[in-house]
């Protein structure tokens, strides 16, 4: 009898393997959604449906969207075969530098609340990140340092000099419309935007499916059946439309409903002015900045590079690469992407203070390996990378709800961490067999 | 016949490659002590001697890996200087290592074309890549299916394959080879040498490097036997018995009556 249940529930899961094949869908990104789903919905049980509810998915998109972003730069890290283990001060010393540049700096030079501010400070950030990273790069990469104690070190010095920027004062308020990059009431796209992001999104999936159809039918190879084709793109649209149409089921807050219609001299009707959210702006940035990894990652030369390095460092060497300099532009991707986060964080939070990105580097690269990034390198993927930051801020975010204990977050984390490398090993180890 | 034609006419044309009076040391150690070796087209070189002995040393010269403190290459009868694995590329010298110098975790096809990629526009043009991959493969071994699997999936003549197909599309004149077969199995080793054999009829020259006489003695013309740094000496593989080149690795030696070609 056993024997029998069991012979069938492996041709069941034959059958999904097979189905998976045709789908060409990695089974290991499904299975990562299906744990998502039920983290999610055994928050939702035991929060007494709280969880699942557009107010906090759309909490939970802007609170992944810093860590997210370094998330993306952590996939071309460790897939080089590399850590950083800084990423978390230095977006702490550059948030705390923007913070004091947008509140005390600027001001007095081009007038307060100047259009201007917040494009330098964003332009400032970046560059402040991207040259921080730098830094790592060319210690890592030309001096040979390895980089475990190199980012060791920048995590201590960088969160040092977060502190030194204001001798440990929080810096606020900062710029109005600096803000509106951290997400918060009006920091969305609102209704009507939301909607037509969904409809690009969904056009540019098509699109993108039909040109990779049709190459790859020019030279004869082979493609997926039309039928899995379909399936694939029209799950990736649903997600996309089932994503937009929750957050602008959120709606406004009525305080800020107020204040938006003071802005805008609207008079509220007696029985309420409903303003749906929609997609949060940093949310926006993190999808950008993840196509734009993807491609890079999947379809440059560097990105080629990237897995070559992880690979092999020694074939890619021989075949060419310049592995110091590859190493260099990873790490300094690595600071960049931490300036946008740095950016992202401050405007969230309302406020630069020193310890802002504490532990971050932890989540960036749970997050990571939790996705499937192999800390051996030379293999990963951003789409697994974000689902499992997202993993992570779902546990940390739910755990929160139901009011458990910092100290209690921070040990299921640290237990999800090493099992999702343990399974990650046994799937290794699988597949060499 | 095409198989001695290299080192038939070899006096009257020039070598394709000659490397002359090389030496390399490191710190105090002679790994390489003024060797003298030379390979013409279509023909394949054994260059044979014991752990240690210099051969790989002297090879890592010719394809730009390692710099030597004195000699010359020679590549067609003019000096040829090869400083980097760049240059070695631009006299069309192509290295096959022991250990594969794959990347597991890429393709065939990634790994066909590692560090010369086609583009289109900034973005990688896969397609075109996988085409000229197939045509390649199709030519070298026509079993050859898993384009898309990572190399580590791949058998060791599979990816021996690969590596040699990674040559020849980008018009390898001199092919190194490090150990060729060590890892191989007997049908895989009979598939590497059928290649060998295929790539000699296109005029390419082959140096074979190995520690171990049977690994390379067939599939050589001649084998240059090196031993602590020197050149014991190169002997036409047709002129001599494996145990006399046995007695050369081991004892330092040229077999006695053996005229040294050229």
């Amino acid at each position: 009898m056993s024997v029998t249940t069991a012979g069938a529930s492996q041709q069941g899961m034959n059958t999904f393997r097979r189905l998976f094949a045709r789908l060409e869908i990695d089974e290991r990104l499904l299975g990562m959604v299906a744990s998502l789903i039920v983290i999610w919905i055994g928050f939702h049980i035991l929060s007494d449906g709280k969880f699942i509810t557009p107010r906090n998915l759309y909490n939970l998109s802007t609170q992944t969207a810093s860590v997210a972003v370094m998330t993306i730069g952590m996939v071309f890290v460790i897939v080089i075969r590399q850590i950083d283990l800084s990423v978390g001060s230095i977006l702490g010393v550059t948030a705390m530098i923007i913070g004091v540049l947008q509140a005390r700096w600027l001001p007095p030079l081009v007038g307060l609340g100047s259009p201007s501010i917040w494009i330098i400070t964003v332009i400032a950030g970046i560059l402040i990140g991207a040259f921080l990273g730098a830094i790592n790069g060319l210690i890592i990469g030309y001096l040979g340092v390895p980089s475990f104690v190199v980012t060791l070190g920048g995590l201590l010095i960088w969160r040092g000099c977060a502190w030194w920027v204001t001798t440990g004062q929080t810096v606020a308020p900062l710029d109005q419309t600096f803000l509106l990059l951290g997400g918060g009431a009006f920091g969305t796209l609102g209704e009507w935007g939301s909607w037509i992001f969904a409809l690009l999104a969904v056009l540019v999936i098509v699109y993108a499916a039909i040109q990779r159809r049709r190459r790859k039918l020019r030279f004869g190879f082979p493609v997926r059946p039309i039928w899995a084709e379909a399936a694939v793109v029209g799950g990736q649209c649903a997600l996309v439309v089932a994503f937009a149409a929750t957050m602008i089921a959120y709606e406004m807050p009525p305080g800020a409903v107020k204040q938006l219609a003071e802005i805008k001299g609207w008079v509220i009707p007696a029985e309420g002015l409903t303003v749906a959210e929609g997609i949060a702006y940093p949310v926006l940035i993190v999808i950008a900045l993840a196509v734009a990894g993807i491609v890079v990652l999947n379809r440059t030369r560097f990105g080629r590079y990237v897995f070559a390095m992880g690979g092999n460092l020694e074939a890619a060497d021989r075949a060419g690469v310049d592995t110091k300099r590859m190493t260099f532009w990873v790490f300094t991707l690595m600071g960049a992407l931490c300036g946008v986060a740095a950016i992202i964080g401050s405007a969230r939070l309302q406020s630069a203070g020193n310890s802002i990105g504490t532990l971050d580097e932890l989540k960036v690269i749970a997050g990571a390996v939790i996705g499937g990034v192999s800390l051996s390198g030379g293999v990963g993927t951003i789409a697994g990378a974000l689902l499992g930051a997202i993993v992570i801020q779902s546990l940390q975010s739910g755990m929160s709800l139901l009011g458990f204990d910092a100290s209690l977050q921070n040990i299921v984390t640290g237990l999800v961490l090493v099992i999702a490398v343990f399974i990650d090993q046994l799937y290794q180890r699988r597949r060499k067999v | 016949m095409a198989d001695a034609k290299g080192a038939d006419d070899g006096q009257a044309m020039n070598p394709l490659v000659e490397m002359r009076n090389i030496s390399v040391s490191f710190g105090g150690v002679r790994a390489v002590d003024d060797v003298t070796v030379d390979l013409f087209p279509g023909e394949v070189v054994g260059l044979l001697g014991h752990n240690g002995a210099g051969k790989s040393t002297l090879i890592k010269v010719l394809s730009g890996a390692y710099a030597c403190d004195a000699g010359e290459i020679w590549i067609d009868g003019a000096v040829a200087p090869i400083h980097s694995a760049r240059d070695a590329r631009k006299y069309r010298i192509e290295t096959i290592y022991q250990n594969l110098a794959l990347a597991d975790n890429l393709d065939a096809c990634a790994n066909l074309f590692l560090g010369r990629e086609l583009e289109s526009g900034v973005l990688l043009d896969e397609a075109a890549m996988e085409d000229a991959t197939r045509k390649v493969m199709n030519r070298l071994n026509p079993n050859f299916q898993k384009f898309h699997a990572p190399v580590a999936a791949l058998s060791g003549g599979q990816r021996q394959s690969v590596a040699i197909a990674r040559a020849v599309h980008f018009n390898a004149r001199i092919l190194i080879m490090d150990e060729p077969t060590a890892a191989l199995g007997v049908q895989e080793t009979k598939m590497v040498a059928e290649l060998i054999q295929q790539l000699k009829r296109e005029g390419l020259g082959i140096f074979l490097i190995s520690h171990d006489l049977h690994d390379v003695f067939d599939l050589s013309d001649r084998v240059s036997v090196m031993k602590n740094g020197k050149l014991v000496g190169t002997v036409r593989t047709a002129d001599v018995t494996k145990d006399d080149v046995l007695g050369m690795i081991i004892l330092g030696k040229l077999p006695t009556g053996t005229a040294q070609p050229r």
